[in-house]
């Protein structure tokens, strides 16, 4: 049986495109702060470079030491981080949080660079605690006058992209190639985690 | 006739049927059906209560067949009589953030994979069945939709926890499992920081 069928397809999308055309407006019931909340959440994890390479760090980590951690990590991540977030929305201070965040990076990318082979414990143990910093700075910079429900889910799907954007790039890690490629990566995240380890103090 | 032959003239029909857009002569006021479809309406476009029915079809899903086929008679029915009891208090919404705290258990139990007894998975499904469907009493009871409306988000969220319970069940692949159980971790995180916007807003 021919799976793809030229004429067939062109037809589906020609049909699809005449839908298209006759759009009209959605009268959905949209609530004040609905869109912004979404949006303005799952930008967030997006706005810092700190944020970004940890995040995507602990995808490559969990890649490179394999089942079960590949997927332990980014669960254990979203709910420590939740944590962390919780802490923030309700006034708890965490001391040095730039600094744990910037720390976070700079061991992520060691622990990449150098291929880290961790107990499954330890290494859930160590994404947790920088999953509370990262939650917790995310939980004292929410702005004023979004839906808390469409904020929290945009930031916690931002995240968990943010994750499998790493596995997938961890994937890479079957050939040797792809090793050296996650290496270098390992390489860039642990200076550039340097470096926002040095701002952070200098602040 | 084949079933290509047949294509190409319904999609031509139809293209031409774009052309002579009529005023719609819907029958809805005389069926009086309308709030019904506004129960459907409705529960498909409110996020807080379609993210509980997703949460306890994929832990319904993850215990298996059996606890599916209770599941989807046990939740539509549940949150139908809370309706009921809604409907007929004309009282307020609590104030506790029952909803966040809702995803919170139900996303942990889900992250577990928790092996819950056939009863307690009863109790997860009916409780938060009575209270949500008491919320939307509650809602409908202020405007016009009545027992008609609560039909329609019963249906709807019978046919929703239906095709995600089911598709959870006939997934084989390990690791299908453990997206699922991601989901959960993204649904408890979601739970938490919900609980901590509540407190926020508190304050």
């Amino acid at each position: 049986m021919k799976l793809w069928n030229h004429r067939s397809a062109m037809c589906k999308a020609g049909f699809i495109l005449l839908a298209l055309i006759w759009a009209s407006p959605a009268q959905a019931h949209i609530q004040k702060g609905e869109v912004g909340g979404f949006t303005s959440g799952f930008a967030h994890p997006w706005s810092g470079w700190d944020h970004i390479l940890a995040m995507v760090a602990v995808g490559i980590w969990g890649a490179q030491l394999g089942a079960p951690a590949i997927w332990m990590l980014p669960v254990a991540f979203p709910m420590v981080m939740a944590v962390g977030g919780f802490l923030g929305l309700i006034g708890v201070p965490l001391p040095g949080t730039e600094i744990g965040i910037a720390v976070s990076a700079l061991l992520l990318g060691l622990m990449v660079f150098r291929e880290q082979k961790a107990n499954l414990t330890l290494a859930c143990i160590l994404v947790g605690i920088f999953g509370l910093f990262h939650g917790h700075a995310h939980g004292t910079e929410l702005p004023p006058g979004q839906s808390g429900l469409y904020y929290s889910m945009g930031f916690v799907i931002a995240t968990g992209t943010l994750h499998g954007l790493g596995i997938s790039l961890g994937l890479i890690h079957r050939w040797p190639v792809g090793r050296t490629v996650l290496r270098t990566a390992g390489m860039v995240i642990l200076l550039a985690g340097a470096f926002f380890l040095c701002e952070a103090l200098k602040a | 006739m084949r079933q290509r032959d047949l294509f190409r003239p319904v999609l031509a029909a139809l293209a031409l049927s774009f052309f002579w857009p009529a005023a719609a002569q819907a029958h809805l006021v005389t069926t009086g059906l309308g709030p019904l479809y506004d129960g459907i309406g409705h529960f498909c476009l409110s996020l807080d209560d379609v993210i509980p029915v997703l949460a306890l079809a994929l832990l319904a899903g993850l215990r298996g067949a059996a606890a599916s086929r209770s599941l989807i008679w046990l939740l539509p029915l549940a949150w139908f009589l809370g309706g009921l009891v809604g409907l007929s208090m004309h009282g307020t919404e609590p104030v506790l953030p029952v909803r966040a705290v809702t995803f919170l258990v139900l996303g942990i139990l889900i992250a577990l994979d928790a092996p819950l007894p056939q009863p307690l998975l009863c109790a997860a499904v009916v409780l938060p069945g009575l209270f949500y469907g008491w919320c939307n009493g509650v809602a409908l009871a202020a405007g016009s939709g009545g027992m008609l409306g609560l039909l329609g988000i019963a249906a709807a969220l019978f046919v929703c926890a239906t095709l995600l319970s089911a598709s959870v069940v006939a997934q084989r692949a390990p690791w299908t499992r453990i997206v699922v159980r991601v989901a959960g971790s993204w649904t408890a995180a979601l739970g938490l920081l919900s609980v901590g916007w509540f407190l926020h807003l508190k304050k």
